[in-house]
């Protein structure tokens, strides 16, 4: 009894950990969204955001002291940064100059992968390595420190087998949920989002409200990317490792139907369903297409929400348009 | 009462305010006094909404000034508005669909203390029972009618404090019980010490609702009266002034069949709103017959039932051929259909590229949108429409570096000329034009007045929904007027009086008896 407890808590865990990348991707994803940026950018900056920690931890490695703290604390500022310059670039095109927030969020995310490849690919060229990826265990290792309480037990592998970022990564999610729920800012954040007119017209500035929102939902999207490379893949980089998971971060933003809180849930069911194959016996050809289930379901709750036409399961109003003032 | 009070909530001084070389206000002066109703009456296109969105702060005056409670003031945006107590309600309301109206209402404003909406859905009850209104402030949006839109508008105004409040046409958008449930809030508001302006073009609301009325006529102030004092045929008078001649070409029509037969026509719209009520008429060939009404009366869904955008509830519409003089229902033929027989619609909208030309096409490209299905089925032919765009070019006088500009490059008149100059380049049987020479200058409008003219000669039956009614005095040789989309009266052209035409374009009850 108890061994089928601990492998069913030990495949969750593993769900959480695949499913991670994705709720950060998501949760910044829709904070953004709700500034009725779409931001399509998302793939790229979170490659971004996990190169530019790759490059931060590579170079306090080499220093040869390591402090935990600090292990920690240079790759995330590096890749707060990295992201945050992304989503500045993406701001600046879009907002300011108004131009397509699609073409502008697929060039950016084409950017972001090429950049990451670009930068993982020296890296691993400077350390003169045999094989196609660079380590860093010294940086992973405090990221992947867990609180050693109920260890060897079910209930210790369910709540207590992440690193720290997991943690993070909920606490974003019902913070986001708080404040776009709770507070004056998210009013007025929905209010742009919906529609830029009307609350330009109540005095909401709405080109901050903009770049404050895709500025810090592209950072907590990179913080997805960081965790990957850091937590997830114990500290290696090989290019293209990341894979899809930033369009799952999308495709998880519709499955959310724009609720950070659902985020959490759907999050885990995505990286259930991305590592099920493991557990079933499929041949290897049929990997892919059990890869595909997120995809899937997601179009499944995309035809229901648009089925059921509920006002408050669409998208922000305003999604994907810029705001022209003189269009009265 | 002297009109020179000491203290007035609000006083205009000479504002004056231009757009392009079109005068939208000229030197206007108005005094709004403390708990008072102020009704500023005028026809579309006097200046009363710009006038007002010069208060809310939406456009700065080019000349003039603007004094609250007799200081100086310089409003450069809707918030400075607000901060002096002045609120607005638009005809089209600004709120968030997913809100609830609690939401829309505390949108944007910085209380001190605690964000809750509990307590600000606690003020607006309170807001609510002291002026008499009927919401539920945890109704959204996209769950309300237009009426309760309004309310939330007009709550929205009151919850930031304003002592002055605008409402740019509020009836429009409601019915008679509706409107009567406004007016006594707005009573309630006035007895509160609140000063209201209400924009309207409804004589019989002017006499009912304000205490005083101030007269717009082309963007000029007429004059400001006491309500009590005035009739209605005053009013009248001041709002339409007198008739100037404009020396516009008219041509005799001799030998004129009908057309166009439109009988007992009806229309609801999607709101469940009658906007077209048992309309009956005839266009006959070679003349001009011109609509006149307020805006939104149904010209645009009368014009549109004809050329087979809409379909009527009931009626019936009959062209009559001109060579064979055979009868075709319209109401059985698709708008292609319509379109082959003749018929031609050149529509201006608000937004003139809208319904009429695409605006990245060039100007060739946009006159294949009538003959793109001639000649060659898989390849297209452009040369006969450079031909066609090189002549509207020349014979109109349209200003653009060549055939190939894309028509959004182009000035609005020129847009206008292209658009016209297509639709009458196949010489249609019928023309109708819906204010085809709005936000043109002097020398585009007689060129679009000729052209019409030109179109009346060659026997066409040309429909023209105008606005200014010195040109529909002077162009047409029977004007249509049309009052909450029913014919209130036909007149003759050539000896119909200004005062008339103003007069049937307000009173549809009167009409209807």
């Amino acid at each position: 009894m108890n061994a089928v407890l601990y492998s069913i808590s030990q495949f969750i865990a593993l769900s959480v950990v695949q499913g991670t990348p994705l709720l950060f991707g998501s949760t910044g994803e829709i904070l953004t969204e709700k500034s009725g940026n779409l931001n399509l950018g998302i793939p790229g900056i979170m490659y971004i955001g996990a190169i530019s920690g790759i490059v931060g931890g590579f170079f306090y490695q080499r220093t040869g002291y390591i402090i935990p703290m600090l292990a920690i604390i240079i790759p995330l500022v590096c890749s707060l940064i990295g992201s945050l310059l992304a989503s500045l670039i993406y701001c600046f095109l879009t907002v300011t100059l108004r131009a397509n927030q699609n073409v502008t969020g697929l060039a950016l995310t084409t950017f972001g992968v090429g950049f990451g490849n670009f930068f993982g690919g020296s890296l691993i060229k400077l350390t003169n390595s045999d094989t196609p990826n660079l380590t860093l265990p010294y940086i992973a290792r405090p990221y992947k420190a867990h609180i050693p309480l109920f260890e060897g037990t079910w209930f210790g592998e369910l709540f207590f087998s992440y690193g720290f970022l997991v943690y993070v990564s909920i606490a974003l999610a019902i913070i986001v949920t708080i404040v776009l729920k709770k507070t004056r800012v998210g009013l007025h954040l929905r209010a742009v989002g919906e529609s830029p007119a009307t609350a330009d017209a109540a005095g909401i500035n709405v080109t901050k409200y903009k770049y404050l929102a895709t500025c810090i939902g592209g950072m907590i999207a990179g913080l997805g990317g960081l965790y990957y490379v850091m937590d997830y893949s114990n500290g290696i980089w090989s290019n293209n490792a990341f894979g899809d998971r930033g369009w799952l971060a999308i495709a998880l933003v519709i499955f959310a139907v724009w609720r950070p809180s659902i985020g959490i849930a759907g999050s885990y069911l995505f990286g259930g369903l991305y590592i099920l194959y493991n557990y079933m016996t499929v041949s290897m050809q049929l990997q892919p297409i059990m890869q595909m289930l997120p995809y899937v379901v997601t179009i499944i709750v995309l035809i229901t929400v648009s089925l059921r036409k509920k006002r408050e399961n669409l998208p922000p109003a305003s999604l994907g348009l810029s705001y022209f003032r003189e269009e009265r | 009462m002297n009109t020179q009070d000491n203290v007035s909530a609000l006083r205009l001084e000479h504002i004056t305010k231009t757009f392009g070389s079109i005068v939208a206000n000229k030197d206007v002066d108005l005094q709004l006094r403390y708990g008072e109703v102020l009704a500023i009456l005028g026809e579309n296109g006097s200046g009363k909404t710009t006038l007002m969105n010069m208060i809310s702060g939406i456009y700065h005056p080019d000349e003039g000034q603007i004094y609250i409670k007799d200081q100086l003031v310089s409003i450069n945006s809707p918030k400075d508005a607000f901060e002096y107590g002045i609120g607005m309600v638009h005809q089209h309301f600004k709120l968030v669909d997913v809100f609830t109206a609690t939401e829309n209402i505390v949108l944007g404003i910085k209380e001190k203390g605690r964000f809750s909406i509990k307590r600000s859905a606690a003020k607006i009850a309170e807001i609510c029972g002291r002026y008499g209104f009927d919401l539920d402030p945890n109704k959204k949006i996209y769950e309300m009618s237009v009426s309760e839109k309004q309310t939330v508008e007009i709550v929205k105004v009151l919850y930031r404090g304003a002592d002055i409040l605008i409402l740019d046409e509020p009836t429009a958008v409601l019915t008679p019980q509706e409107t009567d449930k406004l007016f006594n809030v707005i009573r309630r508001m006035r007895q509160d010490g609140k000063s209201i302006i209400i924009i309207t073009h409804k004589l019989h609301e002017v006499m009912e609702i304000s205490d005083r009325v101030a007269v717009l006529r082309k963007g000029e102030h007429i004059a400001t009266v006491e309500t009590k004092d005035v009739t209605e045929s005053e009013l009248t008078d001041m709002m339409v002034g007198q008739k100037i001649t404009l020396n516009i070409e008219r041509t005799l029509s001799e030998n004129t069949p009908d057309r166009l037969i439109v009988s007992g026509v009806s229309m609801t719209n999607k709101e469940g709103v009658k906007v077209i009520d048992d309309i009956s008429f005839s266009a006959k060939a070679g003349e001009i017959l011109g609509i006149a009404g307020v805006a939104g009366s149904g010209q645009r869904e009368l014009l549109e039932l004809i050329a087979g955008l809409r379909t009527p509830d009931c009626g019936d519409i009959t062209y009559v051929d001109p060579s064979t003089g055979n009868k075709v229902d319209l109401r059985k033929k698709t708008p292609m259909q319509i379109r082959d027989l003749g018929v031609r619609l050149s529509f201006v909208p608000e937004d003139r590229l809208g319904m009429g030309l695409v605006g990245n096409m060039d100007i060739i490209d946009n006159m294949m949108l009538r003959t793109y299905k001639n000649g060659n089925p898989l390849f297209l032919d452009r040369q006969p429409s450079r031909v066609l765009a090189n002549d509207i070019i020349r014979s109109l006088e349209v200003v653009t570096p060549g055939a190939t500009t894309p028509v959004r490059r182009l000035s609005g008149g020129n847009v206008q000329k292209v658009l016209v100059g297509r639709e009458i380049s196949s010489a249609p049987s019928v023309l109708m034009a819906a204010y085809p020479v709005r936000g043109l200058d002097i020398n585009s409008s007689y060129t679009i007045y000729n052209l019409l003219n030109a179109q009346k000669k060659n026997g066409a039956a040309v429909i023209y929904v105008g606005e200014d009614l010195d040109v529909l005095l002077e162009l047409c040789d029977r004007i249509m007027v049309i009052c909450g989309g029913t014919v209130s009266g036909i007149l003759d052209g050539r000896t119909a009086e200004k005062q008339q035409v103003g007069a049937l374009m307000t009173k549809k009850k009167e009409a209807r008896q």
